[in-house]
Formats: structure tokens, sequence, C-alpha cells
């Protein structure tokens, strides 16, 4: 069954227009990060289940993140923001204490210097090691006077693969080794995959990547294998504050409206659902996130849009650009006959 | 110490993840411009070993169709070799996807081979090992026309398919470029084609690749200004950095072959050779040069965040320009309905 929306925009039920006729309902991840309190146990229990192997051993001056993305190694990623700001209504008590400045701006700096210089620029953590020489982190040297700082909250976020709706690493693969399953989530097939990395380029959330060591993209695969035994993906069941909720999508997003409503009323404004929308330019994810910053502070782009979108523009400028290539070369012989080149001196 | 905001250029007008790349920056190496500019090299030979075919210029004939199938080679190994699994190679060969520009590549690619190998097999192969007067070697010679036209007809889609490749991804500078790297990509295939044909063939038989060349370089010329001008941010990872650089030498190269090939090179043997290398080059250099435009703008999350924030603030604006409630939730994607 191909739909008007293959490509791009709202598409109800990808897993029928993938050509399942009988499948159950889709599934996904709703990750409220305002309850999650950053323990990671959703980054091990993924590598326990699914056998993931090592990313590398990184300090990486990032808060408490030393996992840096997601990657081939890293199917589940917690990120750290410190903000010098407040949650809500809360009171964190620092008023008229002698409190300096947040030393993670600071840190990042200094290792942000040294990854630059790597060979992907930071883009490998979450693969394989950043190789960085043993950061020397300043001693932050803050005033120290009271009232220096009010606010204090910490942002926490578990990113995983949005097993989008219009998944590009999908569209792209050109063995077919990656498909969407009957459930509606996107994974890869190890034993078809020939790495060649087309993938990687394609995705607009810069999750999916090829080990460098095995030769294959990897990514998560939403537990499929748990999925056929009943069972939630391992990060869900780990979670101690149900921040990762694990359901049938349509129910998720529900809960996530509601959520939201509570936050709201509860006098966080701040609070926004993101990839829940099948009207966004992957056509809404199957892993969305309530966030309570700008995507982009968490590093997920704001605004993602699906290559496919452009296909019927991208194969029409190469139509074009060939058939004036076609021309170029006929009129060379063709024309002006005659001419040097032609005639024989 | 410099702070974060110092470390982003020109200046942080807006919020990352500790100034993170957000996208990954390609896996492929050099192995894959490489291929960019031997692929682009077999399609323009290609297309004038044809022309020098059926118009009886047998010396530009035996450079391109070498030319051709040398390009070729070049191009398999060095597209099986960036695989993260070579010998998984033939796995291409499952599917056809037209979603997928690498997939249908590959099917170019297997239209194209056998018209590139039997004309090359038919210039190289001795009349000692098989001789023409006896049927396998008659059948080579006749083979060799409606083969090399076979191969001229694909040969554009050799050159063009690997624009549509890059920009069907999510690299800024590559997707947002979609419109005209095909020409830069078939311009630029259409001039080494023809600096092969100048550098190997006699100035009486150069003509049609003089004319291929300056049709070529003034069509990828004017399609890659087309990607600088460009108000949009993306255009600054071609305008800065060592893709600038690689395409400021590609520009000076081509441009400077072309034209010479056009005057002295249509006496002088020496000046056509000059020119033909000056075009070879000048591919060369394009290719490497886009290729580094795309992963400068993987790795700095500029060319992600900017254009998609503006994107989304002007249409929230819309939306609460046409709405008189007055969304006044804060920023973020809002929910539909």
């Amino acid at each position: 069954m191909i739909d008007a929306h293959s490509l791009y925009g709202p598409l109800p039920d990808p897993a029928a227009d993938a050509g399942y006729h009988e499948h159950p309902r889709r599934v996904g991840f709703f990750t409220d990060t305002s309850v999650c309190i950053g323990c990671k146990a959703c980054e091990v229990a993924c590598k326990e289940w699914n056998n993931v192997p090592e990313d590398g051993l990184n300090l990486l001056g990032m808060s408490f993140d030393n996992t840096g993305m997601l990657g081939a190694n890293s199917w589940r990623h917690v990120a750290f923001i410190e903000q010098d700001r407040r949650l809500g209504v809360q009171d964190v008590e620092l008023e008229g204490l002698p409190t300096g400045p947040s030393a993670s701006d600071q840190d990042a700096a200094v290792v942000a210097e040294a990854l630059r210089h790597t060979k992907r620029g930071g883009g490998q953590l979450g693969t394989s090691p950043a190789d960085l020489p043993f950061p020397s982190l300043p001693v932050v040297d803050g005033d120290g006077q009271p009232g220096s700082r009010d606010g204090l909250r910490w942002l926490m976020a578990s990113d995983v693969c949005k097993h989008c709706t219009h998944a590009a690493c999908l569209d792209v693969c050109p063995t077919g080794a990656l498909f969407r399953t009957e459930f509606g989530t996107v994974v890869v097939q190890q034993n078809i995959c020939n790495g060649c990395g087309y993938c990687v380029s394609a995705c607009p959330y810069g999750v999916i990547d090829r080990r460098p060591d095995d030769g294959r993209a990897a990514k998560c695969t939403l537990c499929y294998d748990r999925l056929h035994g009943g069972l939630e993906p391992a990060c869900a069941k780990a979670c101690p504050t149900k921040s990762i909720q694990f359901g049938p999508l349509d129910e998720l997003r529900e809960r996530a409206a509601g959520r939201l409503s509570d936050l709201h009323e509860a006098g966080v404004p701040e609070a926004r659902l993101y990839g829940e929308d099948p009207g966004d330019g992957v056509g809404g994810d199957g892993a969305f996130f309530l966030l309570l910053d700008e995507p982009e502070a968490y590093g997920l782009p704001p605004d993602p849009v699906v290559p496919t979108r452009n296909l019927a523009a991208t194969w029409k400028a190469t139509g074009l650009a060939a058939a004036a290539l076609a021309a170029a070369a006929v009129s060379a012989f063709a024309g002006r006959p005659g001419r040097p080149g032609r005639g024989r001196r | 110490m410099k702070t974060r905001e110092d470390l982003a250029v020109p200046k942080a007008d807006f919020r990352s993840y500790y100034g993170r790349p957000v996208l990954k920056p390609p896996v492929w190496e050099w192995k894959i411009p490489a291929y960019l500019f031997t692929g682009g090299l077999a399609a323009g030979s290609a297309l004038l070993a044809a022309g020098a075919d059926l118009t009886g210029r047998p010396a530009l004939r035996r450079a391109t169709r070498l030319g051709s199938v040398g390009g070729l080679t070049a191009s398999m190994v060095l597209l099986v070799a960036d695989l993260g699994r070579p010998e998984r190679f033939h796995h291409m060969l499952r599917v056809a996807k037209p979603t997928s520009p690498m997939s249908i590549g590959t099917w170019i690619l297997v239209a194209f081979s056998p018209g590139s190998v039997l004309p090359a097999a038919d210039e190289l192969v001795p009349a000692r090992w098989l001789p023409r007067d006896r049927w396998p070697g008659r059948l080579l010679t006749l083979a060799a026309r409606p083969a090399g036209l076979s191969a001229a007809l694909v040969a554009p889609g050799v050159a063009s398919y690997t624009a549509a490749l890059l920009a069907q991804t999510a690299v800024p500078a590559w997707n947002e470029a979609r419109w005209e790297l095909p020409f830069v990509f078939t311009g630029s295939a259409a001039a080494s084609g023809a600096g092969l044909g100048l550098l190997a063939a006699p100035v009486t038989e150069a003509g049609p690749a003089r004319r291929l060349a300056a049709v070529g370089a003034a069509g990828e010329l004017a399609a890659s200004r087309l990607i600088e001008r460009n108000p949009a941010l993306f255009a600054r990872a071609y305008t800065t950095g060592r893709a600038h650089r690689m395409r400021r030498w590609s520009e000076l190269l081509t441009a400077g072959g072309a034209v010479l090939a056009v005057t002295a090179g249509r006496r002088r043997r020496a000046a056509a050779a000059v020119a033909g290398l000056a075009l070879l080059g000048g591919s060369a250099l394009q290719r490497f040069g886009v290729f580094e435009a795309g992963q400068a703008s993987t790795k700095d999350p500029r060319y992600v965040v900017v254009p998609q924030r503006e994107r989304l603030d002007r249409r929230r604006l819309d939306r609460r320009a046409g709405d008189d409630d007055g969304d006044l939730r804060p920023a973020g994607p809002s929910r539909s309905g």
C-alpha cells in the first residue's frame, strides 16, 4: 500500500505503508525528561541486553555526561545541562549563600577545543573514544559573593533513535539492510549491512553510525527481540522514574498531552513536546520527548526534515543536468563542421 | 581563556549542546571524493569515445575508451574499498530503490560497465592474441561500437547521480545545494573527460574535446558560483576554510585550462596537454572541495541549528498572526490541533 504521504507528511500507519497487511499497533517511547534523574540505568541496560560494545572511556567536561552523543555503540545517551535558573517555582535555597558560577561551561570549553581537532570533530562520540590528551580542567575562581547565583536547575534527558515515520536511514539504504518492522520501528539487519555509510549522513538527528572495528552500521532496535517476546525494551524496563515510557504510540501521545498540561498548570511553562507532531518534517517520531528547554540545548535539531521530502526536486535537477551533459556532448561533435579538428592540415 | 562562545565562529547567535555537532560527520574518507572524480572521468570519456568512434577520430577514440575503462575500474576499487564490509559489496544488488541514489547509482554503473569495457578490450587486446579475421575477434570489433554507444547513453547518469547521492543526505551543505550540485558535477565530468582527450589526442582530432571542455567548464563554474552566492548560511561552508581554498584552485585550473584549450591548444600539442592536465586537476579539486564543504557543515552545529530555528520561529509567527487567541506558550514545537 503506497500512500500519498509515503515520502513526506503525516502517515498514520507506516507498517502498512511498508507492506504489512496485518500487524501489531505501532509502538514507541515517550521520554519525559522532567522526571529523569540522570542515573544512566537506560544506557547500562541497553548495553547489557543488546551486547553493545564499549564506546570508549572519556572525560568530556560536560557535567555528568561522558558519553557525548548517540552513536553506533551508544543507543541511549543521557544529556546533562546545568543552568543558572529555577525550574518552575522550586526554591533551591541558594539565596544569600556564597555560590560561584557552575564550572561546566568552562570545563566543556577546554574539552571542546581538543575535540575540535579530532578527525570527526566530536562526531565520533558514542561510537569510539575521543582520544583526547587528558584535559586539565581549570578551577573556577567564583567570586563567592552571597547571591551570585539564586537559581539552579539540572536538566537531564535520555536521548534515543527516533524511529521516524519517514526514516531517512531506511530510505537511502542501498542494500535493504535497514527495514521497517511490523511494530513500525526501524531496524538494521546485521547480516545484510555492508557498511556503505549512507545512513550515517542521511539521519537528520545524527543517531546511526558505523562501528569502526566491525564495519557495519548500528543503532537502537527498540529491542526488536524483546518486542517479539511481549516484553518492553530494556531501557524502559530499567528506568526507575518512568521517565522512559514504552507503549502504543497513540496512547503515549495522549499521555504526553496530559503530562504537558499538568506541567503548564504547575507553573512550568517552558515544558514542551518534541517529535510528537505527525505534521513535522519527519512525519512524527516513534520516540518523542517532553523537554524543558529548546531542543538545540539538548543537542537535538530544532526542525529536522527527512531528505526524501526533496527527492523529486533532487531527481529533477539531476535529470536536467544529465540532459544538459548529453546535449553538450552531441553539440561538441555536431557543431561547426569543417572547423579545426575536423579538417586535416 | 576561551569560552564556549569564543570558540564558535563568528559569534554564538544560537544555542547548542556544549557546541557539539548535531549530525554525524560522514564516515566516508578520501576514497569517495576520489570516486566522484574517477566516475565523472569515466562518464566524460565514454561520451567522447562514442563520438570519436562515429566521426572517425581513432586517436581520440582510443584515449577516451581507455580513460573510460580506467576511470570505471578505479571507481569500482574505490567504492568497494570504502565499504565497512567490502566482501559484501554485492549486497547492493539485492534491491533497487528510487529513494536511494546509491542504489540507483549501483544499477547505473552496472548498465554502464559492459559498454565501457568492451570497446576498451577491442583497443587493448592485440590482434596477435585475438585475430580480428576470426569470429571471436570479429565479434569483439563488431560489438565495440554499439557497446560504446550504450555507455554514452548511460554516461550522463553516471556523471550526475553522484550529486543526487550527496543531496539526499541531512548534510546541510549538500542537501541545500540540490539544484546546483548536479550541474557542478556534470560540468566537472565533461571538463575532466575533455581534459583527458586534450592530453592524449593530437590537436587535429581534439576539436570536440576542446568544445566539450569549454562548455563543461562554463557550466561547472556558473553552477558553482550560484552555490557561493546563495545568501543562506550553508553557502558559508563553501566559501570558508579548506573547502574554499580547494575550490578556488579548482576554479583557476578549470577556467585556465578551458581558455588555454580553445586558444593555444588548438594549434600546439604541448599547450593542449597543459590545458588537459589543468582541467583534470580542476575537476578533482572540485570534488574534494564539495566533499570537504559537506564535512565542515556537519561538524559545526551552526549549520543545522540556525536555519532550522529560523524556520521554526517564522512558522510560529505565521501561526500566531493567523490565530487571534495568540498562542503564547513559550518556544517549542507546538502540538497540532
